[in-house]
């Protein structure tokens, strides 16, 4: 309080520094906000148009339009959930023997192979993928899950190796060589003592791979659409077509997982892992 | 006690790229023999216990356990059990589940593994820990956990790299004991590494002194403190005082020559090697006696110098004294202190008295001094 009447005392003008502090607050707070709750006000919205800023009338009447055995939302969202569980799977089904051999193993050219995982993500995606359709349509992969699947795992396995990686090599080696020189198998020693230690950063590395897979769009589009609808094909579909609420809702139940999962690895990935990311 | 035979290394030697950490270890050790491991850092004691562990391949030489070749086993079939430096808890475990996890591998029941970790805790003053995990352990603590884990296992042969480095100076001293009383206890063979010469002294019945990669000496504590093979050995067991002098062996004596500061005398050659010419001599401070100089000084064989003193201190129990001999300075001790600039005459017993012929030197010159007589590098 002195120090601020000191200084309105030297200089008139500093007792209003709150002006434009709480200028870019409130802005600030309004571009985060503003259209999240935009969206919620949507959600519920049964009538709303143009000069009106609040909607006219409030209901859930497009939640059953959207759960409606026809609006599509049910099998987007299950298949949305299929193909991001089975990403996760695949996906630290090679990011763990990756990561452990990245972290533990003296490889020539390591920084060459870690760099090596960026590359879908270095070319822009709409080239990529039209060409990956292309070739998936002659393999019979295009419009499966499995396609959209493994498209999704080449677009996420930057997240997981490196997240595992960097997990693998957090943990000392002695904790192992204790193992081993107390009777463990090199097997066992893994499962026992090394896995239960990576969980953390293993989990955070599943967890970004899943976000990852249910916002995807352009290869979801490009090999899944028609025969395999996710769930941004549909808010893509109801956004274009005009549909505020149904997109609105989407858009949601694709948010609820975001923030869960944030949650999560916020608590999960520590800063000693964190720190060995990408080295 | 089987004397030959039960570890065995034949002429180890270890290489990491071109630079040889180890090199000719040659070395028996006897069931239920503690032995000592020391040098100081870089003199290749880790690498040779990690290599017994089988964490590292030798280049050349054979390890055997009752004349069994282990040198190609890996690690978790040696039966020997290694108390790391960093003690390597598993953070993710209990207590008990950490002391327990050996006899886990090994199938033991699991009324078998609680009651033999009930015994460990109470052997080790454990008790009522066996829930908290390691972070929420004292240091001490943690320490006891690592032996336990080890010991859990009933291993024939314990490994303990500088175990007690990380402990609180007091509790290092106690835990030296029991540590020690433990292994006598349980008859278990011991190889233990240490930087610290008074913790291998006060454990070991062997002591091993590793220099550069090499056995510089091996034998009990009181052979390498009295009869120290090399100017290496002699510096590293405390002997830090170094003055070259000449002389030539005479029938069953060593005749020094005269010197700018020192009378001419004998000492008995007692079966060392020395030839004719420089001769570098050491001794240890508190091994030396002062007196003023007109005193007349009638001792047993041994030599004298004159010189005089520069400083003086009291580092407890004794009065330390620097003394000015010519070109060189050595350090003595004594029960009353001397003014500085006192004209003193420092005898050297020849019990105490270390000589190596000249070549030999070069090495010595690679420990440093310190005022407490201890080496610590």
């Amino acid at each position: 309080m002195t120090a601020s009447v000191m200084a309105a005392s030297r200089n008139p003008l500093a007792a209003l520094w709150w002006v434009p502090r709480g200028v870019v607050f409130g802005l600030m707070a309004f571009f985060i906000f503003g259209p999240l709750f935009n969206m919620l006000l949507w959600t519920v919205a049964e009538k709303w148009y143009f000069p009106y800023s609040l909607p006219l009338e409030y209901g859930f009447g497009s939640w059953a339009k959207v759960f409606a055995p026809r609006g599509g939302a049910v099998e987007s969202l299950t298949n949305s959930l299929v193909v991001a569980l089975l990403t996760v799977v695949v996906s630290l089904a090679l990011a763990i023997p990756a990561g452990y051999a990245l972290a533990r193993l003296k490889l020539p050219l390591r920084g060459l192979i870690l760099l090596a995982f960026l590359i879908p993500q270095a070319f822009p995606n709409l080239t990529v993928y039209v060409n990956v359709a292309r070739i998936f349509y002659e393999i019979g992969l295009n419009g499966t899950i499995p396609g959209v699947v493994l498209v999704h795992v080449s677009h996420g396995l930057v997240y997981a190796v490196w997240i595992a990686t960097a997990a693998f090599s957090a943990i000392d080696v002695e904790l192992e060589q204790a193992a081993r020189n107390i009777g463990a198998g090199a097997m066992r020693t893994f499962l026992d003592v090394t896995l239960p230690l990576a969980a953390p950063g293993l989990m955070a590395s599943a967890i970004f791979v899943f976000l990852e897979s249910l916002d995807e769009f352009t290869g979801s589009y490009f090999v899944g659409a028609p025969d395999v609808n996710m769930l941004p094909l549909l808010l893509y579909t109801a956004g274009a077509g005009g549909n505020y609420q149904i997109a609105s809702i989407t858009a949601l139940l694709l948010l609820v997982p975001s923030i869960l999962f944030m949650l999560i690895v916020e608590r999960f990935l520590k800063a000693d892992v964190l720190s060995r990311v990408g080295h | 006690m089987e004397r030959d035979g039960f570890l065995e290394l034949r002429g180890i030697a270890s290489r990491y790229g071109s630079n040889e950490v180890l090199s000719d270890i040659d070395l028996s050790i006897a069931k239920g023999e503690f032995v000592a491991l020391l040098g100081s850092s870089g003199c290749g004691k880790t690498t040779l216990l990690r290599l017994l562990a089988g964490f590292i391949s030798p280049s050349a030489g054979q390890v055997k356990v009752r004349h069994r070749d282990v040198t190609h086993l890996p690690p978790d079939k040696r039966g020997m059990a290694l108390v790391f430096q960093s003690y390597a808890l598993w953070p993710h475990m209990t207590v008990a589940q950490n002391i327990g996890y050996g006899l886990k591998l090994k199938g033991v029941s699991r009324a078998g593994i609680a009651s033999r970790v009930a015994a460990m805790q109470s052997l080790l003053g454990l008790e009522g820990l066996e829930l908290r995990k390691p972070a929420a352990l004292s240091g001490g603590q943690r320490q006891r956990v690592a032996l336990g884990r080890a010991l859990a296992i009933d291993p024939e042969i314990l490994l303990l790299d500088e175990p007690l480095s990380n402990l609180d100076a007091r509790i290092r001293l106690t835990v030296r004991h029991e540590l020690r009383a433990l292994q006598k206890r349980l008859g278990i063979t011991a190889i233990h590494v240490t930087h610290d010469r008074e913790e291998a002294m006060v454990m070991a019945d062997r002591i091993v002194i590793l220099n550069g990669g090499k056995i510089a000496q091996a034998g009990t504590p009181e052979e390498v403190y009295n009869r120290p093979a090399s100017a290496f050995v002699a510096a590293f067991m405390g002997a830090e005082n170094v003055l070259s002098l000449n002389g030539a062996p005479e029938g069953g004596e060593f005749a020094i020559e005269a010197g700018p500061a020192s009378a001419a005398g004998s000492v008995p050659l007692a079966g060392r090697p020395l030839t004719a010419g420089p001769v570098e001599a050491r001794f240890r401070p508190e091994a030396a006696r002062l007196f003023a100089e007109s005193e007349v000084a009638v001792i047993g064989p041994g030599i004298t110098f004159k010189g005089e003193v520069a400083a003086v201190s009291y580092p407890g129990g004794h009065w330390r004294h620097v003394v000015r001999l010519g070109q060189a300075e050595v350090m003595a001790d004594a029960g009353h202190a001397f003014e500085p600039g006192t004209r003193v005459a420092v005898h050297v017993p020849a019990e105490s008295l270390f000589l190596f012929n000249s070549p030999s030197a070069a090495p010595a010159s690679t420990v440093s001094r310190a005022p407490t007589g201890r080496v610590y590098a």
